[in-house]
């Protein structure tokens, strides 16, 4: 059904089409910054896992140093939402997406801190020879940047269903953690001497799990964006 | 502010509308409303210039009545009985609903008599008695203090912000239930119109308020119901959402209210 309002042309474009053209590019603008935000994020889980698979220190000292951009680019979306809700009272859809980007660049300075931690492990371990070659821990922080990518394009798109698909898969996630941890408390049992060395990779597995159930929240988010419920969707195992 | 809209939900109900419509000789202004305003509570009413909101309000005190041509078909029920009947007594109705305006009207004479002036008409005529209302209803709208000692002035001599006071003194000093107000803020500078919304939380305690606003953060801010009306291709005002304020302002039902509330192309 076509809803047309009375009155002339001109009351038709004062009252519908010309209304709050500037807050809603600036809303939009909001939304380009989490995008970018979020590839800042992943491309900080990608280089931080390069960094300790090619004991890379200099990569990884790189990714420490730019978390400081990540954090900084967190505080300015922030204020432009704080600007946004001081000066235009946003309401409805538009108030629900103000509140949830300021969830969700929460969740992904959180992810970039993970990063941060396994470049912190990275130097730790630094030319210390390899326990094993690393396979499963660059598959989970391919699958946690996939998801996060994906995340933050169902928040662009509106896309609740795809959110709650992208959350059912932080279980991947999980059973690859389940994997390499039963894989390294194998090491463990056979050869006291790679304690160290499979205890530091342990924590790197558990930084990648923390980064997926992030995402699941940013996906909790998008759905209270789309539906105005707050859900917890896809409950992680750890 | 959850437990309040639970405590507002179900207050008991003193006007209600069932599928009204109503008509300007052949155009129709409003299609099919039905609405239940609950007591002792705001009830903001908003949607896009001529939707038909002021028409709406004016039905539950059959101040369309006054306008040629004007036909209500539907149920309008206050305190359980139809005031659309023949034998209505729509000046007793009009004592029980009051009105206050966009802009501020003080009958042209003294504070007290503009006071008194409603009281008297419905009969009473001991001055003490009518001294005692006129100094409670200033009172109630927080007035008494700055005109208790110039009663006898002029009205048109207070400013804006007091006239429409004085204006919402005038209701309340016959003893209404319900008190209709029409953008009652339009005309009044920012300070009074703050000092008008605090006293509509104060009297919604003892009155139910059903206000007509063009001010979607004022809706927001004052009130506990609102209802958003638009109109449809044939320009006749439809009511597409009623919800508790809290609700419509973060999570509307329809998204044609969502549209209109954020400002988007409806």
């Amino acid at each position: 059904m076509t809803i047309l309002p009375a009155g002339s042309d001109k009351d038709y474009k004062k009252t519908y089409m010309e209304i709050r053209v500037a807050f809603h590019r600036k809303l939009r603008e909001i939304q380009d910054d989490i995008v970018t935000m979020g590839s800042m994020a992943s491309n900080a889980i990608l280089r931080s896992v390069e960094a300790l698979k090619n004991r890379d220190l200099d990569l990884a000292r790189q990714v420490i140093l730019d978390d400081q951009k990540i954090n900084h680019k967190r505080f300015e979306i922030e204020e432009k939402c704080i600007q946004l809700i001081a000066t235009q009272q946003p309401v409805a859809s538009d108030l629900r997406i103000i509140v949830a980007v300021l969830y969700i660049i929460f969740e992904v300075e959180r992810i970039g801190d993970y990063a941060e931690g396994i470049a912190k492990i990275a130097i730790m371990i630094g030319d210390e020879p390899p326990l094993k070659p690393l396979i499963d821990i660059p598959r989970m922080a391919d699958h946690t940047v996939d998801m996060l990518r994906r995340a933050l394009d169902a928040f662009v798109n509106r896309d609740a269903e795809a959110a709650r698909a992208i959350s059912s898969e932080d279980d991947l996630v999980d059973q690859l953690y389940d994997q390499v941890f039963r894989e390294l408390l194998s090491f463990m049992a056979e050869d006291p001497k790679t304690i160290t060395r499979a205890t530091r990779l342990i924590w790197v597995t558990h930084n990648l799990e923390r980064s997926a159930d992030r995402v699941t929240n940013i996906c909790e988010r998008v759905v209270f964006v789309v539906t105005g419920k707050m859900e917890e969707i896809g409950v992680s195992k750890y | 502010m959850m437990d309040d809209l639970k405590l507002k939900s179900n207050p008991g109900v003193n006007l209600k509308t069932e599928a009204v419509n109503l008509y300007y000789g052949r155009f129709q202004a409003l299609r099919g409303i039905t609405i239940s305003i609950p007591h002792r509570s705001i009830t903001a009413i908003i949607g896009p210039s001529g939707c038909g909101k002021s028409t709406l309000l004016r039905i539950f005190n059959r101040m369309n009545d006054l306008i040629p041509g004007v036909r209500v078909e539907g149920k309008v029920e206050l305190d359980g009985a139809s005031i659309y009947e023949k034998n209505t007594d729509v000046v007793a109705l009009r004592k029980k609903v009051g009105m206050v305006f966009q802009k501020p009207n003080p009958f042209p004479m003294s504070v007290l008599d503009n006071i008194a002036f409603g009281p008297r008409q419905h009969g009473v005529k001991r001055a003490a008695e009518l001294e005692g209302i006129v100094e409670q209803s200033l009172r109630q709208v927080g007035l008494w203090e700055e005109v208790k000692d110039i009663l006898m002035q002029p009205a048109l001599s207070l400013s804006a912000g007091q006239q429409q006071l004085l204006c919402i003194a005038r209701v309340l000093a016959v003893g209404p239930e319900v008190i209709l107000m029409d953008e009652p803020c339009s005309a009044l500078d920012p300070d009074a119109t703050l000092r008008i919304e605090d006293l509509m939380r104060d009297l919604a305690q003892d009155y139910t308020i059903v206000i007509v606003t063009h001010n979607m953060e004022q809706a927001a801010r004052i009130s506990d119901m609102s209802a958003f009306i638009m109109m449809e291709e044939d320009k006749a005002g439809v009511l597409v959402e009623y919800s508790p304020t809290a609700q419509l302002f973060s999570n509307p039902k329809d998204k044609r209210t969502d549209d209109y509330i954020t400002g988007r192309f409806g």
